[in-house]
């Protein structure tokens, strides 16, 4: 039975807005060039490579239903679970179920710390005791680096056959459309199967980065997270987007009192700092939500309501920046000789902005909704320490650095979920940076001046 | 220029009227004062009782904006927007919730948050703009595409990790400096050392590469083409001219944190124990403090405003041109 959350609603809804889009670019050669030229450059389809990497583990966990449960007669009524799953979760097998007791480092067969285990002979000793997953198929613990080494050249060979045999059927498509880089894209899709394929064909055996304190597997948690990032890194733009194109268009189109009250509006929402006006909400948000249950009839629901909330706060809060930049284009783009024409035609307000203005400022949305990706993702991390990030149930690298922190100080370290967190996070960021860099030099009017700009 | 200032501050009024505003309805208005007394108290513990003493002891008993029960003025005065939000502008926050003054705990904490703040500011600044000054030095070379690969790289780490990894590198593993703590006075230089330079190492990234786009973008200038036409150095360019001109969009980012420096370091301060503001802030965001909660936007609000005054006034200083009529 399928489960529909919100935020699932909305983000296939932007997938379907940008395939749009792509479409419509696609017949307008004005529209295309730009990307075309983003595309020219290494470093975007390098990081374009790996963003649909981690897209594609978004996605597949922003479909959710219930599994049906296997019981009763064939006249019984189909009886569901109650544990939402998502695509994800299947994709991975039963990495979500094969949980600890607690703590395991990467590639474990023991457990971190030592318990009391009882002999057959009724005495019993301190020891670390096997894990019940992590090299459960072994036969003797001394058979495991071998088996891994195995498992993991394995999985190599068969990535690097993939990656051989997808390049040799795509080359004639390549060739096709010069002008892209498309040996770099190839090279970042071997590095990428190179490090997924031993991970996904370890996980099998292993908890290839640990466990954590409940004793859930790091690996799955740290691909759960990915969807939690890409949902607030997209869903906020999509609230500030049209908020911040409307009112800053409006304020430099119409001027006069419009304009005062725009900017009285924003330059009040700016005094405020932008982590207290969100806590503030957020706080405000605990409340409504504690006091109101009967609303939110699942976890998974509320945790979702919640995420979409803080999408929507940080939405509300950020929008200034993009409605100040548009006012001043708007402020010039408005004297030009051809809306003045329009203008003099009688052409209506409506269509004017939207024939005329919002075409020639779409290059700066653009910029701006990609440069604002990577900073949302960061700052659901903060968010989350401060305590008004997302549901503690909603598993985010914000939650996870959060639980992390407070193991430094065990002896030995238990370093490993914090590391997941920040290899998993610094490549979406990285690449969401270097993607957003040559989107704005394909974008930027003042860049295609010389032909390549610097 | 005195006529000047004495405008800017008041066109300041009605902003900062608006900001209250937005705090009085984001406080009192989304949820009443009982919601709150509900969510404070626990599922466990909620009578009407408890919620009614609640609301007594922390002022919020009171009709939101028109008391029609008193007399007179009080009509006015003894709601909760007069009690709580409009007596912040005269600095009267009120008590949190451990009964303590607001106003006497943000002066006491100023002084950690600025022994913090100051030098994490200005030794930022200057590395950043040296880092960015060599960029532009080197630039077009290989040099200067590894130092903008090492600043894409270096904003891509989250703050969280550089607190998180020098905390255990200098504290844990190498015991240079204590992990948290602080201590008045000149003791305290231990403990600020290494939040100080985490504070500096991690905005390298984004500051160095922004103040690089500044440079360049003030390269590409006539003025530039005149000096190295006339036969001047290239260092002479960059630092007799360029450093000058690009002064007003470094003072633009710069001047305008000045005030808010006071609020101090969110992250640092709760990582390392150092008792300012940015710790109390969190404190009261972890606790659901919420009067603390409303006098730090507050406070944040007016030093934003005296930052975006600051700012005025300095392009006066480094550009003679600007007068402020």
């Amino acid at each position: 039975m399928p489960v529909i959350l919100v935020t699932d609603v909305l983000v296939w809804l932007l997938v379907a807005a940008a395939a749009g889009y792509a479409y419509y670019c696609r017949r307008h050669d004005h529209l295309a060039a730009p990307w075309r030229r983003v595309f020219a450059s290494r470093a975007a389809m390098v990081s374009l490579v790996v963003l649909c990497a981690y897209l594609a583990a978004g996605l597949a966990d922003s479909l959710h239903f219930r599994a049906r449960l296997e019981s009763g007669g064939p006249g019984a009524p189909a009886a569901y679970s109650n544990e939402v799953m998502s695509l994800l979760d299947v994709a991975v097998g039963d990495l979500r179920t094969r949980s600890e007791k607690t703590y395991s480092a990467p590639f474990a067969t023991r457990l971190y710390a030592k318990e009391l285990i009882e002999l057959p002979g009724g005495k019993s000793v301190r020891d670390y005791p096997r894990l019940r997953f992590g090299g459960a198929h072994l036969k003797t613990e001394a058979d495991r680096g071998a088996d891994v080494a195995a498992k993991a050249l394995a999985a190599l060979a068969a990535a690097v056959a993939v990656w051989g045999a997808l390049g040799w059927a795509l080359r004639g498509f390549a060739r096709s459309r010069p002008g892209v880089p498309w040996r770099a894209a190839w090279l970042a899709l071997g590095a990428l199967l190179a490090l997924a394929a031993p991970a996904f064909a370890l996980s099998g055996g292993y908890h290839v980065l640990g466990t954590d304190k409940v004793g859930q597997d790091v690996f799955y948690l740290s691909l759960k997270s990915i969807r939690t990032s890409l949902v607030i890194g997209t869903l906020t733009t999509l609230v500030m987007l049209p908020l911040g194109a409307a009112v800053g268009i409006m304020a430099g189109y119409f001027k006069g009192w419009v304009d005062d009250v725009i900017q009285y509006a924003y330059t009040t929402l700016n005094s405020i700092p932008a982590v207290l006006l969100i806590a503030a909400s957020v706080l405000m948000m605990q409340v409504y939500i504690d006091t109101h249950p009967e609303l939110f009839p699942t976890t998974a629901q509320r945790a979702d309501l919640r995420l979409l909330f803080l999408c929507v706060i940080l939405g509300l809060t950020s929008w200034t920046g993009l409605a100040r930049l548009l006012r001043g284009e708007s402020l010039k783009l408005r004297e030009l000789e051809y809306i003045q024409a329009a203008h003099a035609f009688g052409v209506s307000h409506a269509r004017i902005i939207g024939r005329h203005i919002l075409p020639n400022v779409m290059h700066i949305i653009i910029i701006s909704l990609v440069m604002d990706f990577s900073g949302l993702v960061l700052a659901e991390a903060v968010l989350s320490y401060v305590g008004v990030g997302v549901d503690p149930s909603t598993t985010s690298f914000g939650t996870m650095i959060n639980n992390a922190r407070l193991e430094m100080a065990r002896e030995p370290m238990v370093w490993w979920a914090l590391a997941a967190a920040f290899w998993f996070m610094f490549v979406l960021v990285l690449v969401a940076n270097l993607f957003a860099d040559a989107v704005r030099d394909g974008f930027d009017p003042r860049v295609r001046v010389g032909g390549g700009g610097a | 220029m005195l006529s000047y200032i004495l405008r800017r501050i008041l066109y300041a009024i009605p902003i900062l009227v608006g900001v209250n505003l937005i705090t009085f309805a984001l406080f009192f208005v989304v949820n009443t004062p009982d919601d709150m007394a509900r969510m404070q108290l626990g599922a466990k513990r909620v009578t009407p009782e408890a919620i009614a003493k609640w609301k007594a002891e922390r002022g919020y008993d009171r009709p939101l904006v028109w008391n029609a029960a008193a007399a007179g003025t009080g009509r006015l005065t003894q709601t909760i927007f007069f009690e709580k939000s409009a007596r912040l502008f005269v600095f009267d926050f009120g008590a949190a919730e451990d009964r303590r003054d607001i106003a006497t705990e943000i002066r006491a904490r100023m002084g950690p948050s600025l022994a913090l703040a100051i030098p994490v500011f200005l030794v930022g600044l200057a590395v950043n703009i040296t880092f960015a000054l060599g960029m532009a030095f080197f630039r077009a070379s290989a040099l200067d595409f590894a130092g903008v690969v090492l600043c894409v790289a270096m904003m891509s780490i989250s703050t969280l990790f550089y607190i998180i990894g020098g905390q255990y590198l200098v504290s844990k593993l190498w015991h240079l400096v204590p992990i948290s703590g602080y201590d008045a006075g000149l003791d305290a230089a231990k403990f600020l050392v290494l939040p100080a330079a985490i504070g500096v190492l991690s905005g390298i990234g984004s500051g160095s590469r922004w103040y690089r786009t500044l440079f360049l973008e003030e390269m590409g200038k006539d003025y530039v083409r005149t000096a190295r036409a006339k036969g001047l150095a290239e260092t002479a360019v960059l630092f007799r001219h360029v450093l000058k001109n690009a002064m007003i969009p470094i003072l633009t980012g710069a001047v305008v944190v000045i005030p808010l420096l006071f609020m101090g370091s969110l992250l640092s301060e709760s990582f390392f124990g150092i008792p300012g503001l940015g710790s109390y802030t969190i404190e009261a965001i972890q606790g659901q403090d919420f009067a603390v909660v409303r006098a730090m936007v507050f406070i944040g609000s007016v030093l934003y405003i005296a930052g975006l005054l600051l700012t005025d006034l300095s392009y006066t200083l480094v550009d003679p041109r600007v007068r402020l009529e």
